[in-house]
């Protein structure tokens, strides 16, 4: 196949897997990029060769889902150009640059579809640097891919659908729940159950980990505000308030946080798509319409990497992406599955909405860190150096990172951005929009030199003088 | 629809900018900044950092001089240091030809009060023993150094709204014409500006503000790129650049190690500089020739930022040939970062004084006019 001709999946989880199919399916032969060793994504994350544990083990009530992904992958690596183990670093003019076991690649494209999924969605809170604090992602991941747990007495604090489901999964696997610490209180949900009825067996999933885990004596506690992760060198316990504002501690010797996920849209930046900013997830999105087209044409976005969904969502939008595609192709095939598609999704997204109100980013939490807790680890910026920034006028965040350093280490603001931007806007009296976003830049994951280097033509030609 | 009346209006807010409305301001007389975007945002903030005399063009060694003169004295001029530092820059030869040539230069800038010692290849290793075999000798000034260009820019627009000039942001100028004894200038947003004199310190769009003067000169977008290591231990103490300009590496003493050499893209309409994979590529292995051990690092991000560079890559710096009242500053070919600070202090004798005693003679506009 030329070149001008590529179709670039990158991700290889639940929507790359989805959209994979649909096209492969057409015999259209896409390229599929994608981090991991194995497909699967994050959520179904596979185990490394040689490990044996059940996919109802890792999987849980999900197990069946996980292993039909997987078997649809597998039976599309003859149809697929399959690069696994490769990172795509930079998007620019329809080319992308990988960085993979063979080096750097450049691959041309026609038209791309971004599932890069989503990243734990964090607050910093004093102590968090220390060893033994994990996301709540890493924390399952940790489990569901090696069969490690993050430590023998292990707290829970954030709020979302992740918290009781890793808790329970911890539980189960034999580790100690210190406690499950959630900064959403029940009066949240009161005025969304009707939407979250809406969510059927992911709703009743959801209460029954909150049962199993009361029903097990793991102390498990609502409206709870982080006060600090304690530690010398190590994590050794948590601090909180609880509901009725009373200082509280628990011991712990190792803790997973996070409030949900948030997409990842540094690829849809680089490759030019607007972005707009969500008054739901508190954040940035790429502009995407409901079947997943990018206001670049020819790049499509599914996944949660176009406004989280989870999962089941994932692949209805990758499918609908690629059925997008082909349609702009004109391909006359699939428009009665595509408004399918379209219907489950608007069904799963108003479920979105109400569990984003029932499990709210604890807002104001941020804007109240102390001066000298550290918000963007990779620089060791402090919530102190980006409110002093405020008197050299930055009048939004790229000017506070220019001032600062904020974000400007190896993840590029992907775990800091989100509370800096508070930060930030609550100093200045603005509005978290007005503050605006760090600008995606490349690479947008760190590159070894010798690799990239040895991947350049040598052209003296092309010096710049300065 | 807003007016303005000023003594002085600065079309730019880039340091040559910047610099000029603070050195007009601190004499007391009414200046008017109009600036696009923010300011010292464009090539002003994105640029390597460089602040050498080393192997710059003689005739821009007094300018250069008189700015090192205000970069020693940021802390009391604008109240912050930017990060300046005095390293010492090292010029780098990769050949025998280069290191000829780099000699013969240094015994000119002697005449000019800069010392630069010619280090052979085995005194350079004994200094710096990481140098790659790439390296056949170098020119050390030691008297040159580097600073943080995020932190120049607005520091000067800072310092000049504090002495009393009127710094506008996000005002891109739609025109700019004669009115009566003055000039009358129209920012897209509606506003406008009369004022007696006009300082055209719009960078890479110097020229078509130097062009609604009837004015023609050529200049090309550049676009330095960037590059930056993750933090590594501290040990490249001086700014070094190879003979050509096709490498420059600097680190900082958190860690961190930026270098270029290549170019991005940018669309002047637009007003970005895009960063390039393709040539960050090549820069990596050319600087990796240079300096073995980078080799073992990783990148963490790439930048661009949009100058002007004029066909003899020498700034257009003095009087309009056409417009009394009308002082030209841009075209700077990648050398504004260092001399920036000096040429506000220029373009206020200029405006204020009618003369300098700083040498621009070879700057002048009118050698572009055949």
């Amino acid at each position: 196949m030329s070149s001008d001709k590529n179709i670039l999946i990158v991700g290889a989880g639940p929507a790359g897997t989805r959209a994979a199919e649909v096209l492969a399916g057409q015999g259209l032969r896409p390229i599929v990029v994608d981090e991991a060793p194995a497909s699967g994504g994050q959520v179904y994350r596979r185990q490394p060769a040689g490990f044996r544990r059940s996919a109802k083990l890792r999987y849980g009530f999900e197990a069946a889902k996980a292993e039909a992904l997987h078997a649809t992958f597998d039976a599309l690596r003859e149809r697929v150009d399959y690069r696994p183990d490769t990172s795509v670093w930079s998007i620019e003019n329809n080319v992308a640059f990988t960085t993979g076991p063979d080096g750097v690649a450049r691959i041309p494209f026609a038209a791309l579809l971004l599932c890069t999924g989503g990243v734990d969605r964090i607050l910093p809170i004093p102590g968090w640097t220390l060893p033994g604090a994990f996301t709540m992602g890493g924390a399952q991941i940790a489990l569901k891919a090696q069969g490690c747990a993050i430590g023998e007495r292990v707290a829970f604090l954030g709020s979302g659908p992740l918290l009781y489901l890793v808790a329970y999964q911890y539980a189960h696997a034999g580790a100690t729940v210190a406690a499950v610490l959630d900064t959403a209180r029940l009066s949240d949900a009161l005025p969304v159950i009707p939407g979250l009825l809406t969510g059927g067996t992911t709703l009743a999933k959801g209460l029954w980990y909150q049962n199993w885990l009361r029903f097990n004596g793991i102390p498990f506690k609502r409206g709870v505000r982080p006060i600090a992760v304690d530690g010398e060198d190590h994590v050794s316990g948590l601090r909180y308030r609880d509901v009725r504002g009373r200082e509280r501690h628990i011991d712990c010797d190792a803790m997973a946080f996070g409030w949900g996920v948030k997409p990842e849209c540094q690829l849809a930046e680089l490759a030019g798509c607007d972005m707009r900013f969500d008054a739901i997830a508190r954040q940035w999105l790429p502009e995407c319409d409901a079947e997943g087209r990018s206001s670049v044409d020819g790049v499509y976005l599914a996944g949660d990497g176009a406004g989280v969904m989870g999962a089941d969502a994932a692949e209805y939008r990758g499918e609908l992406a690629a059925l997008a595609l082909l349609a702009d192709r004109g391909v006359a095939a699939g428009a009665r599955r595509r408004k399918y598609l379209k219907t489950r999704l608007q069904r799963l997204m108003r479920f979105r909405i109400a569990l984003e109100r029932a499990l709210p980013y604890p807002e104001g939490l941020a804007a109240a860190l102390a001066d000298d807790t550290i918000v963007c680890r990779c620089e060791g910026v402090t919530a102190g150096d980006i409110r002093q920034s405020q008197s050299l006028e930055p009048d939004e965040i790229n000017r506070a990172k220019a001032y600062t350093r904020l974000g400007m280490g190896r993840c590029q603001g992907r775990m800091c951005g989100i509370a800096a931007a508070e930060i930030l806007a609550h100093r200045k009296g603005v509005s978290l929009a007005e503050v605006g976003r760090l600008r995606g830049q490349a690479p947008i994951k760190p590159l070894h030199i010798g690799i990239g280097g040895a991947a350049a033509e040598d052209d003296p030609e092309r010096a710049a003088s300065i | 629809m807003s007016r303005i009346d000023t003594e002085i209006a600065v079309i730019g807010g880039g340091i040559v900018g910047c610099s000029t409305a603070l050195h007009i301001a601190l004499r007391g007389v009414p200046v008017v900044l109009l600036e696009k975007r923010q300011a010292g945002a464009a090539a002003s903030g994105v640029n390597f950092g460089g602040v050498r005399r080393n192997g710059r063009a003689l005739v821009e060694l007094e300018l250069a001089a008189r700015a090192i003169d205000i970069w020693r004295r940021l802390p009391e001029l604008v109240g912050n240091d930017c990060e300046y530092s005095p390293t010492g820059h090292l010029k780098v030869a990769r050949n025998d030809d280069d290191m000829a040539a780099m000699a013969t230069h240094a015994e000119a800038q002697a005449d000019y009060g800069c010392a630069v010692e010619m280090i052979s290849r085995n005194a350079l290793i004994a200094r710096y023993p990481w140098f790659g075999e790439a390296a056949v000798g170098a020119a050390w000034c030691a008297s040159d150094g580097q600073a943080n260009p995020r932190l120049l820019g607005p520091a000067f627009a800072r310092a000049a709204r504090a002495a009393g000039a009127d710094v506008r942001e996000y005002e891109p100028v739609a025109a700019l014409e004669k009115d009566g004894d003055g000039f009358l200038i129209r920012s897209e947003t509606g506003l406008e500006v009369r004022a007696r004199q006009v300082i055209n310190a719009a960078g890479a769009w110097g020229a078509r503000v130097a062009g609604w003067l009837g004015e023609e000169v050529e200049l090309w977008p550049m676009m330095p790129q960037m590059v930056v290591t993750e933090p590594v231990p501290y040990f490249i103490e001086p700014a070094l650049g190879v003979v050509g300009g096709d490498v420059y590496v600097r680190q900082i003493p958190r860690g961190n190690i930026i270098f270029g050499g290549r170019s991005g893209t940018a669309d002047l309409d637009e007003g970005f500089g895009h960063a390039m994979a393709e040539e960050a590529l090549g820069t990596l292995q050319r600087t990796a020739k240079v300096i073995p051990r980078m080799a073992d690092m990783n990148i963490i991000r790439l930048w661009s930022g949009v100058e002007g560079c004029t066909p003899d890559q020498l700034p257009v710096l003095g009087p309009s040939a056409t417009t009394p009242g009308v002082i030209h500053a841009f075209g700077f070919s990648g050398h504004g970062f260092c001399l920036g600070p000096g040429v506000g202090a220029v373009v206020a004798d200029l405006a204020l004084d009618g003369n300098t005693e700083t040498a621009i003679d070879a700057f002048d506009i009118s050698r572009f006019q055949s």
